[in-house]
């Protein structure tokens, strides 16, 4: 190239570019800042674990429901049957399935967190995924504590079919328990929720929090296109949209979230006069 | 004596010598063939002709006061309730999703696609049913509920959310009947109940056939391949465990003797209904809770429970044993 600039390098293991503003950062120095952008906050997807980190307090997490996997019901196959996808996406990703579930401490409350996982099939909620919110949500009853839920799914899992869309009754009846128990839900939406993870517990919280610029709606946008014919417009979707039209409570950035969690369940917390009544 | 037995507990027949799984229901797993060619049963479902939600309505109770509103937003006509005298059990809360039978009239109703108000319209008439101890009868029937900007605006997945919720809950028992499309959670928001019925060749799936396609197997003319692969067909619901029983339709399909039809959903609603208002309501909440805590089939192998494929769950032993 006698005439062109030499091209930068950029290996891909070692620089991300950020979508919005361009900007080439350097992965350790992005996974350091929680993978948002250092110069203009762009969030990335950050995983289960890593959020997990984010959000508990130090050491406090222990993982349940560990071995849960998943079976193939239906007999399902499109491109590459059902059991083959899931293996690849366990050697991918290292998880089970979508949703990593434990008992942790956030500022010294203890609180029942699941995580859904979006690299694992695009976070979709099949069996697996139920189960596991359904028991978390038992656990939280059990044990009188709040449950948190942070979302991250495309929806429900085509390749369980109706089985997965019964996951939404079961979570939901274990979420309507807590909630006559007079115990806490937080739901934290994280890009993207949509579908049917969304059009169940993520949208009813006694608290929703949603990240910055996350992609939170009910159908996709290919689904609107060909049901209707109509395009969805610009921004729409969008936490800042979901937030204006009274869905959210807060959009709340990723430095900020633990604190923010923590300030609301120091908020909920029987207070000592009630413990007294209780004893 | 446990708490499936309570429920069900009434072997005893009624005064006409009749219980409740007697009412012409398919629940018999190992006499079912899967009719047909799996290219035929969504065109089935979904024949125009096929009784809709308000003929159904007018056929099986005697009077249907028919209640309009949200008393947020709208009227939303692709959700249709009220108040409907059932004979021999008494008055009941109805609430069904109507199709239109021609353009013009699915233009009207949006092809039976409800916007989030009719799902808050659908919550409204859910309390009143339990506010005065009513029992709740629903029709479903819908493609999926209105995925356009409108009903994103409104919170479409919320309203939906909060039907699935309050249903989990709801203290009165509730007979869910698909009757021709379940699309997905646009129908649960209508289908959680003690009881859930469909008729013989109705469809119930968690995405459409052809959205299943587009995204799988990127074309929306595998549609009928995604049909098989999801396993939507009525019997395959009953083989799950999802619907706890079939309303048999002449050979035809429902469109080919409507009047038949409406007559078989009479008989088996007239009959749950009626079961189910003799079961304590905090054994109905617990029984309902246990129907859906045991859907789903994951393997845990360090515990050594395999959860399911159960040859047979509890509660079509219940629904048997009647």
């Amino acid at each position: 190239m006698p005439f062109g600039r030499q091209r930068k390098e950029f290996p891909s293991h070692l620089w991300t570019q950020c979508p919005t503003c361009a900007e080439m950062l350097f992965n350790k120095q992005l996974a350091r800042n929680n993978m948002v952008c250092t110069k203009c906050e762009h969030h990335f997807r950050l995983g289960a674990r890593e959020r997990i980190e984010l959000l508990a307090d130090k050491g406090s997490f222990t993982e349940h429901d560990v071995d849960l996997v998943s079976g193939d019901p239906l007999g399902f196959t499109d491109q590459k049957p059902y059991p083959q996808r899931i293996q690849q996406s366990q050697a991918k990703s290292g998880e089970k399935d979508a949703a990593i579930c434990g008992t942790v401490r956030i500022d010294e409350n203890q609180v029942e967190l699941a995580v859904m996982d979006f690299d694992f099939m695009g976070g979709s909620m099949g069996s697996v995924v139920g189960e596991k919110l359904t028991r978390a949500g038992e656990r939280a009853l059990a044990n009188r504590t709040p449950l948190i839920i942070v979302s991250s799914s495309g929806g429900a899992r085509m390749q369980e079919g109706t089985l997965s869309l019964m996951q939404m009754a079961k979570i939901l009846g274990a979420l309507h328990r807590l909630d006559e128990a007079g115990l806490p839900y937080v739901s934290v939406v994280t890009d993207p929720t949509t579908g049917g993870v969304l059009a169940s517990f993520a949208s009813l919280g006694d608290l929703i929090l949603a990240e910055p610029n996350a992609l939170i709606g009910f159908s996709g946008a290919r689904v609107t296109s060909e049901t209707i014919g109509e395009k969805l417009p610009k921004g729409f979707q969008r936490s800042e949209f979901v937030l204006e039209h009274g869905f959210v409570d807060q959009v709340v950035p990723r430095s900020q979230l633990r604190d923010r969690l923590a300030y609301f369940l120091n908020a909920f917390r029987p207070s000592a006069r009630d413990l007294r009544w209780s004893l | 004596m446990d708490l499936v037995d309570r429920i069900l507990g009434t072997k005893a027949a009624d005064s006409n010598g009749h219980t409740p799984m007697d009412s012409g229901l398919i629940t018999d797993i190992a006499a079912l063939t899967t009719p047909r060619r799996p290219g035929l049963w969504v065109p089935l479902a979904r024949v125009l002709q096929r009784p809709h939600a308000i003929e159904v309505i007018n056929g099986v109770f005697d009077k249907f006061e028919e209640l309009h509103g949200d008393r947020g937003y709208r009227d939303d006509p692709a959700v249709v309730g009220g108040i409907a005298e059932l004979g021999g059990v008494g008055p009941v809360v109805v609430v069904a999703q109507q199709r239109g039978s021609t353009t013009e009239e699915n233009i009207a109703r949006s092809f039976g696609m409800p916007y989030p108000e009719g799902y808050r319209k659908a919550i409204r008439l859910y309390r009143m049913a339990e506010k005065f101890h009513l029992p709740l009868v629903t029709l479903v029937d819908t493609p999926g509920a209105y995925p356009g900007p409108e009903a994103e605006e409104r919170g479409q997945a919320e309203a939906i959310a909060k039907a699935i919720a309050t249903m989990c809950g709801l203290q009165t028992p509730i007979v869910a009947v698909i009757l021709g499309e379940g699309g997905s959670g646009g129908a649960l928001a209508l289908a959680v109940g003690d009881v859930v019925l469909a008729l013989q060749n109705a469809i119930y799936s968690v995405i459409s056939p052809e959205g299943a396609a587009a995204i799988l197997w990127r074309s929306a003319t595998e549609a009928e391949k995604a049909a098989n692969a999801l396993k939507l067909a009525a019997a395959d619901l009953l083989r799950l465990g999802i619907v706890d029983g079939l309303i048999p339709e002449p050979a035809g399909g429902a469109h080919t003797d409507s009047a038949a039809t409406i007559a078989a959903i009479k008989t088996a609603i007239v009959a749950q209904v009626d079961h189910l208002g003799r079961v304590p309501i905090a054994d109905l909440l617990s029984a309902r809770y246990e129907r859906y805590r045991h859907i789903g089939t994951f393997v845990e192998p360090l515990a050594g429970v395999v959860a399911a494929p159960k040859t047979e769950p509890f509660w079509r032993r219940m629904m048997r044993g009647i």
